[in-house]
């Protein structure tokens, strides 16, 4: 009997000892939702670095990583709380690769992630009102994609390089769009451009038509939809497009994807847009380490990549899986000085950073986190040609 | 010049949507009126009916764009149209033999019918979101436009373009055409006059031998026909979204009440009177206005109310006829 009781004592210890191997991480992204057509690449993005470290076998004397996923929904903040909540409490993730709107980005951010002390690394939450410069989070979020007081600086140089200045904008109603809308007017304005009216409109409704004739009224020699691509934002340029309102648009990020192409096709011709994305040979490297895997140059893909890796590498060079000690070392892996470190080469970092050396990690994106550890903002100016979607430059 | 460009304006931006939206609204009114008339309560399922109709129609639309049937210019749902209703139909008459019938039979209070409408409403539209999805289904094809912006502008040489979508001109010919067979089903065939019959007084109309079931079962009939034409109409026009259904409830019940409930004529006029102030209210005159008065450049847009604020107008306009006139326009039945 006592023999038989040790036995499972040893047996429950040694299947708890293989647990304690393998560190969750969690995936938090809109999977249902206005961005559900972006968030499947993002979402294998994130998982192809966990891959990567789990066969290089360096991660903390041989750990595995495992990623657990969860649905923020994008839109409805309290699902997106409580998928969160069950990944810290039930799953217990060490860290959060999301989430990736800027309102449930917020939501987890300060009902899951403060109470916890988990960290997170957020590809796609652009808002101004994220940027915790008072340290309002603890040193726990930090966000691979650059805020959208930076996109809407570059939005305006890009429009009147083209020698667009009088521009009617329609803003989707939520943190993402009226954070935009009001960083893009201030410095559209700035430079010498009128934005003739900065309206927003609401998702889910099945006609925009009414949006659109006040949007016609105001003129303008293009319309900015600053919405989401699987939702209204489609809507009103739909509505635009037939009542012939507009005939060329400018697209921040929410709006490029491939569905626009399959929904317009060349009736956007002669419209421009731009997303966050560089140029650095890392964008390169990333796609041919995709290959056909999945989409690599939908938005905030590599950013998703790159969100992983920081995460695991400053678990790394902390020694440790807990967010606590790893938080302050995700600046330090980020930015120089150091060994510059590409995808593909997260194993050789994990290397690098068990003998004690530094790294600088560069990645898919050209990482440079600044302020309160975000992303400096680079990216890339696109241009709907014939039906596709063309790049034109990097900025 | 100025002149004409406001009137293109106007008609791109206020006449045309109004009217096509207003015959999609008149179609689901009728509808609700009609169910007033005769069965005797307000139909809260009508706009999730029109889910359905519209979804069985789309599904059989794609099963004939998969088969290459199509209907030329035309978009080919107006083909698959007969098996939306009749599908719409069949589920329309089960929910009358397992629900409906229980209560009319027991002469239930028309309040208690209303309360039954509304639990026949979630069942209908989970039944329409379990099938198709919650998601927007796109199903229109053939040419999309009679006139485009950009080649009415090239033809006209105006500054502003007016653009006529085929959805747009479908629309207001069938409300048309659907309009003018059921009057005159209503006022002239024996069934028809049988069911006014029946909806004036019920009693008389069962000692003059007519027969009741066949009654309702007809108004079951020309229900599913108007509420699946008005949902495909709007699909096609608009989008098709079973939660927006839903939504088009209030406008589709306020024009019934304006108009006066159980009254098809006042029906027909409450959906554009809906319609109209609508798009009138939440409309941006500042074109329209900087055409007619060239002198005045407002600052504004010369905007009524916000178009956030659509659904608000339907309310406005219902809140102010019961004051004044608690039977409608038309002096349909009491409310």
């Amino acid at each position: 009997m006592k023999k038989l009781f040790f036995a499972i004592v040893a047996v429950v210890l040694s299947s708890g000892e293989s647990f304690a191997d393998d560190v969750k991480l969690g995936i938090v992204l809109g999977f249902t939702g206005p961005i559900e057509s972006l968030t499947p690449p993002m979402a294998d993005a994130a998982e192809m670095a966990i891959a990567e470290v789990n066969e290089s076998g360096q991660f903390l004397d041989g750990m595995t990583i495992s990623a657990v996923r969860a649905d923020s929904t994008c839109i409805d903040s309290a699902a997106a709380t409580s998928a969160a909540e069950r990944l810290v409490s039930s799953d217990g993730v060490k860290g959060i690769m999301g989430a990736d709107c800027s309102g449930v980005t917020g939501a987890i951010l300060q009902n899951v992630a403060l109470p916890n002390g988990i960290v997170m690394i957020s590809p796609s939450a652009t808002s101004p009102g994220l940027s915790h410069n008072n340290n309002e989070d603890n040193g726990l979020f930090f966000r691979t994609s650059p805020s959208d007081a930076r996109q809407g600086v570059v939005m305006s140089e890009i429009l009147l390089e083209q020698g667009i200045d009088t521009v009617a904008v329609s803003y989707v109603n939520n943190d993402y769009g009226k954070g935009l809308s009001e960083s893009f007017q201030a410095s559209f304005a700035n430079m010498g451009g009128t934005v003739t009216l900065n309206t927003g409109h609401e998702d889910g409704k099945g006609d925009y038509s009414a949006e659109v004739a006040a949007l016609a009224s105001a003129g303008g020699d293009r319309l900015v939809v600053m919405g989401y691509l699987d939702q209204g934002g489609s809507g009103i340029v739909r509505a635009a497009l037939d009542s012939g309102a507009f005939d060329t648009f400018h697209f921040p990020d929410g709006m490029i994807g491939e569905n626009l192409e399959q929904n317009f096709g060349s009736e956007l011709d002669g419209s421009t847009g731009q997303h966050p994305g560089s140029d650095s040979p890392g964008t390169v490297q990333f796609a041919d380490m995709v290959g056909d895997a999945f989409n690599a140059t939908s938005p905030f893909t590599p950013e998703s990549y790159d969100a992983a890796a920081l995460i695991i590498l400053a678990m790394q060079a902390a020694k440790s899986i807990e967010p606590q000690d790893y938080k302050d070392h995700i600046l330090d892996v980020a930015n120089a000085p150091g060994e510059e470190i590409y995808p593909g080469e997260l194993g050789k970092a994990l290397e690098i950073i068990m003998g004690g050396g530094d790294i600088d990690y560069v990645g898919a994106t050209a990482v440079e986190l600044i302020g309160p550890g975000e992303s400096a903002g680079n990216y890339r100016e696109v241009m709907i040609k014939d039906g596709t979607i063309m790049t034109v430059k990097y900025r | 010049m100025d002149i004409l460009n406001a009137i293109v304006a106007f008609s791109n931006f206020v006449l045309i949507p109004a009217t096509s939206y207003g015959s999609q609204l008149a179609l689901g009114a009728l509808g609700v009126t009609m169910i007033y008339g005769i069965l005797r309560f307000s139909n809260f399922a009508h706009g999730d009916t029109m889910a359905f109709g519209a979804m069985i129609t789309i599904l059989v639309t794609w099963w004939m764009q998969a088969l290459g049937l199509h209907f030329g210019p035309l978009p080919t749902a107006l083909l698959a149209l007969p098996v939306g209703i009749v599908g719409c139909l069949l589920l329309l008459v089960v929910t009358d033999r397992a629900i409906y019938r229980f209560y009319r039979i027991q002469k239930a209070k028309p309040v208690i019918l209303v309360i039954v409408s509304m639990g026949v409403m979630f069942i209908m539209n989970g039944l329409v979101r379990f099938v198709i999805g919650p998601g927007e289904r796109h199903f229109s094809d053939g040419e999309r436009f009679i006139i485009s912006a950009r080649e009415f502008k090239a033809l006209t040489g105006l500054a502003e373009g007016l653009a006529l979508r085929t959805s747009q001109a479908i629309t207001i010919a069938t409300a048309i055409i659907v309009v003018a067979v059921l009057f005159w089903f209503l006022n002239r065939t024996r069934t028809g006059k049988s069911m006014r019959a029946y909806s004036d007084n019920e009693d008389l109309a069962l000692l003059s031998g007519i027969n009741p079931e066949r009654v309702v079962f007809v108004t079951w009939v020309i229900v599913a026909v108007l509420a699946t034409i008005a949902g495909v109409l709007y699909g096609l026009d608009k989008s098709f979204k079973p939660f927006v259904y839903f939504q088009l409830l209030l406008p589709i019940f306020a024009a019934a009440v304006v108009g006066g409930l159980g009254n098809p004529l006042g029906a027909i006029a409450g959906g554009f009177i809906i319609a109209f102030s609508e798009v009138m209210i939440t409309y941006a005159w500042k074109k329209v206005a900087g055409y007619v008065v060239p002198w005045w450049s407002p600052e504004g847009l010369v905007q009524l109310i916000s178009t956030d604020y659509k659904f608000a107008i339907s309310f406005i306009i219902l809140i102010i006829v019961l004051l004044f006139r608690p039977t409608g326009l038309f002096r349909g039945k009491a409310v």
